[in-house]
């Protein structure tokens, strides 16, 4: 990997929620970093954490949620215990967000052009009248038809691909050198997150922006993103380059993933489907969390959980890539 | 702009004709309004004679008709009670009330809403949470006893403030004011907390609910997420959005306001249109209960109707004229 | 687990119990319940026993006052009744009225409700029409109009006879369509889900869906605003009877003493209404409480 100081860094990242019924760890010890202009993409099935990790790295955790524990870093500083304040001039100018639903995320009252001339006031040294002229240039630059024009409408005018793009100029426009993607397409038609995650791509691409994009759609991880962690139950299950992930996946739960969708891989000859569901985080088994589904897995499994080590070409938490446990890898290979 | 008012006060037009209808039928049907106004004493002549006066042997469309068109006029017969001409009687009376209830009303404004605005973004400080018992202790209390109790403490104890009627009164035209005295200033204080204070929590509950519905949107964790300052979040973009429900409701309160005002003017005995009401209610003075019932759903109406352009001018979505882009 | 054991187990019952302000005004709420139905049995004197009031006793102020009479703990009135006594019988009649009228609202309101949002239709505009104009109107407007034509209507004897029934009648008149327009909401989403969807195959009758299968799904939200509407309509009735046109004279109810005592405020016997308001206050504001807590607890949403 490369050796300059990554924009990112996530270290031992914990988030709880305290209930009644005691306190749920909702993220545990998750690690990874994003290097400058890199594409990070974090699938994973629902409640795994992906979208949590998101909100942790953005300062916006819904309450009672809280970072119980690691650190998070931007271009080694510190983020994670700033003051509101200056956690304010971080999001926006420096990490860009976008949400789910393009619907949801535009405030109904407002044209589309105060939006964004809000936001970039803000942030950048212009005043209103440069910050409008800009404000025409990145709808423009998202592929908004007549943006001239289009600049006074509100997002009721728009339909939900258009809307979506004027999200994306929304997180780029105070020009943040990365943007925290949560499921940009899912709400989209079919037809239209193809052009959506193209526009991000190339946007991310030119004006060489970091990106850390959630989704649970492998496809597009493979197509969009330099690099991939997969998450299950609040933790990294595997983490490396696309490529490698997808061709030789190391943990079992990434096999399985790979599995069930069409086969590109060379080891695997039909298609697979994981036993059994995700625990909730209120019933997250003692030992790997993946156990109870594991095909592979073995008596340290439950006990133990592993951390993320080396496994082939990329990085896994599972007891099969410990030194320790070949032994009982060649037993447990052999039942199998 | 035009047709969509058009359409409000079409829509207004049902509820008006259904009002005036039970007048109409509180006023021809309820007691026998011809022996009342003949008093002890009539032949049976006499009585055929008031009958045909008043067209009350005309056919029923033509009764209601009738009736219409003069109460369009403002002509709803003489007061039973007072044998003096309804419409009169309101006028002399509607000056007292409307002060009172724009006085209450603006209170309850000026109040209420910082005080939901503050409990819906910090809704942990112990503030707030005085502010929640306050307001709930506030919709508990029936508004006489909270006249009853300021009577009390600053009429009889302390003596400060009148305990009853509108002080003194400058004639402006028609229009009697208490505003231009400090006698008129000092009687209004009381009646006006009295009349305001529930409206005021209930105002205050009303703008935290929808504050804090408001705070949990999508909209507002990327307004957040865009980095934009808490005072922009919270009073640009979050204040804008709990507007919309806050004015139906304020002005929909207006109209209780002015409902309200009849325990409130029996309290302090204010010369108003509710002390009006309440005696006519007690001596089954039907004229005066009907011209009144038309009066107040006529002002609930034309609330209604400022209360729908207001929400023209807040809420972009309805200018387009329901085309929903998408 | 039974029944009981779930109650206690559930989230109800542990954000009941976490929340000392909900178990302060459930104990508060008990006890004047308790009182006000109790009231024959555990009330100091009989206000109604005409044999056994004093004159003499007229205008005693409450017992820990220099003038005060241990007999009397919160003072007596202009007729020597004791005041406590009156509250305790008026708290009875406010209760009595303000339930009954509640119990109408949630009857007419829901089914309204349910007709409206199961039949949908020219049924839903017509009923949610009426609802919307009754909206406009405020209750105690209604009220006063109801009773104005009754007591136009009707000879003045027969009028104070069933005057408690017509002010029940006009309070409960007056609060259906907030029953009605949630149970209407509830009703059309519980109507396009697959178990009613199913009922309809299976061949049930439209009225058996709606109340074997709609009805108990549409309870939850009922029970919260019934609550809160308790507190409403006692002080409605309240109200009405301070200004003269609720319960009769003969059934003092707490808003009727208020009332009587009103006029001695002048002349320094505060008690004689300051006891009755507060046993009010505290009534309406209990109940108030456990309505608020009941509609948190049961809408985790506004947690």
């Amino acid at each position: 990997m490369s050796n300059t100081q990554p924009l990112l860094e996530v270290r031992n990242l914990r988030v709880e929620f305290p209930t009644r019924r005691g306190t749920l760890v909702a993220l545990d010890d998750v690690s990874f970093e994003i290097q400058p202009g890199e594409v990070l993409g974090v699938v994973g099935e629902s409640g795994a954490g992906k979208s949590m990790t998101g909100a942790a790295i953005i300062g916006l955790l819904e309450p009672p949620g809280r970072i119980a524990g690691g650190q998070i870093l931007l271009n080694g500083r510190r983020i994670d215990n700033l003051p509101y304040k200056e956690m304010r001039t971080v999001r926006g100018r420096e990490i860009g967000a976008i949400f789910q639903d393009p619907l949801t995320t535009l405030n109904p009252l407002y044209t589309v052009g105060r939006q964004l001339v809000e936001t970039m006031t803000t942030h950048l040294p212009i005043g209103p009248g440069e910050a409008r002229k800009k404000a025409i240039e990145w709808l423009e630059l998202v592929g908004i038809p007549a943006a001239a024009q289009r600049i006074d409408s509100y997002p009721h005018e728009f339909s939900g691909g258009m809307r979506q793009r004027v999200v994306i100029a929304l997180a780029l426009c105070a020009e943040p050198k990365l943007i925290v993607a949560d499921e940009p397409t899912t709400a989209l038609d079919v037809s239209i997150q193809a052009q959506v995650i193209a526009l991000l791509k190339t946007l991310a691409r030119e004006k060489g922006t970091s990106m850390m994009l959630v989704t649970h759609d492998m496809g597009v991880i493979a197509e969009t993103a330099d690099r991939v962690a997969v998450m299950y139950a609040g933790r990294i299950a595997e983490i490396g380059a696309v490529r490698q992930v997808v061709k030789h996946p190391s943990h079992p739960y990434t096999i399985g993933l790979m599995g069930s969708i069409p086969p590109i891989t060379h080891r695997l000859e039909r298609m697979q489907q994981i036993e059994g569901s995700m625990p909730r985080l209120s019933a997250i088994p003692r030992g790997c969390a993946y156990n109870p589904r594991c095909p592979q897995v073995f008596a340290r499994c439950r006990e133990e959980r592993p951390e993320l080590t080396p496994a082939g070409e990329t990085r896994a938490s599972c007891w099969l890539y410990d030194a320790e446990s070949e032994q009982q890898v060649l037993r447990a290979g052999a039942h199998a | 702009m035009p047709a969509f008012i058009i359409s409000r006060v079409l829509q207004a037009l049902p509820v008006m004709l259904a009002v005036a209808l039970i007048s109409f039928a509180m006023f021809a049907y309820v007691g026998d309004p011809v022996a009342i106004m003949l008093g002890q004493d009539y032949t049976q002549a006499q009585r055929d004679a008031l009958i045909r006066d008043l067209g009350l042997d005309q056919p029923f469309f033509v009764q209601f008709g009738t009736f219409l068109l003069n109460a369009v006029q403002g002509e709803f017969g003489l007061s039973y009670r007072l044998s003096r001409p309804v419409i009169e009687l309101i006028a002399e009376r509607a000056p007292a009330t409307l002060e009172l209830a724009l006085t209450a009303a603006f209170l309850a404004l000026l109040v209420g809403v910082p005080m939901g605005i503050y409990t819906g973004l910090y809704r942990n400080s112990w503030l707030s949470r005085f502010f929640l018992t306050f307001s709930l202790i506030g919709v508990s209390l029936p508004t006489f006893l909270i006249g009853i109790l300021l009577i009390l403490c600053f009429s009889v104890w302390l003596g400060w403030l009148p305990s009853f009627g509108r002080g003194d009164t400058v004639q402006l035209g028609w229009w009697s004011t208490g505003f231009l005295t400090a006698s008129g200033l000092k009687a209004l204080i009381l009646p006006s907390i009295t009349l305001g204070l529930f409206q005021m929590t209930l105002i205050m509950r009303l703008v935290r609910a929808e504050m804090l519905e408001v705070l949990r949107t999508d909209y507002i964790k990327f307004a957040r997420a865009r980095g934009l300052t808490n005072r922009a979040v919270n009073f640009g973009h979050a204040l804008k959005n709990t507007l919309v429900p806050v004015i139906t409701i304020t002005g929909l309160q207006l109209g209780a306001i002015i409902a309200f005002a009849i325990v409130t003017e029996t309290v302090f005995q204010w010369p108003g249109m509710g002390l009006l009401f309440i005696q006519s209610v007690g001596a089954a003075d039907i004229p005066v209960m009907a011209a009144y019932l038309i009066l107040i759903a006529a002002l609930f109406v034309t609330i209604n109707l400022i209360v729908d352009l207001l929400y023209f001018a807040v809420d972009p979505r309805l200018r387009v004229g329901g085309a929903k882009g998408h | 687990m039974n029944a009981v054991a779930r109650f206690f187990d559930s989230d109800l019952w542990w954000s009941f119990t976490r929340n000392p302000i909900t178990v302060i005004s459930a104990i508060v709420a008990a006890i004047c319940i308790g009182g006000a139905v109790l009231a024959p049995w555990i009330a100091p004197h009989n206000p109604f026993d005409l044999a056994s009031l004093q004159l003499l006793d007229a205008f005693k102020p409450p017992a820990w006052s220099p003038e005060g009479d241990p007999n009397y703990l919160l003072g007596t009135d202009d007729q020597g009744r004791d005041v406590l006594s009156a509250i305790m019988y008026g708290a009875r009649v406010s209760l009595l009225v303000g339930f009954l009228a509640v119990v109408m609202s949630v009857v007419l309101g829901v089914s309204a409700g349910l007709a409206a949002g199961y039949l949908g239709g020219t049924v839903d505009a017509v009923l949610m029409r009426i609802a919307d104009i009754k909206l406009t109107f405020p209750t105690i407007l209604i009220a006063l109009l109801i009773d104005g034509v009754t007591r136009a209507a009707l000879p003045r004897d027969v009028h104070d006879q069933i005057a408690l029934y017509v002010v029940i009648f006009a309070i409960g008149f007056s609060n259906w369509p907030s029953f009605a327009r949630t149970v209407r909401g509830s009703t059309m989403v519980e109507r396009n889900k697959e178990y009613v969807q199913a009922a309809r195959v299976i061949g049930l009758g439209r009225g058996r869906i709606m109340v074997t299968h709609v009805l108990p799904n549409v309870l939850g939200p009922v029970l919260v605003i019934a609550t809160l509407q308790l507190g409403f309509a006692i002080l409605a009735e309240a109200t009405l009877s301070f200004l003269g046109v609720g319960v009769p004279p003969t059934q003092p109810s707490l808003g009727t003493l208020i009332r009587i005592g009103n006029d001695f405020l002048f002349s320094g016997e505060w008690w004689i209404t300051i006891f009755p308001g507060i046993a009010l206050i505290v009534l309406v504001l209990s109940v108030n409480l456990l309505g608020d807590w009941l509609r948190d607890a049961l809408n985790p949403k506004l947690r």
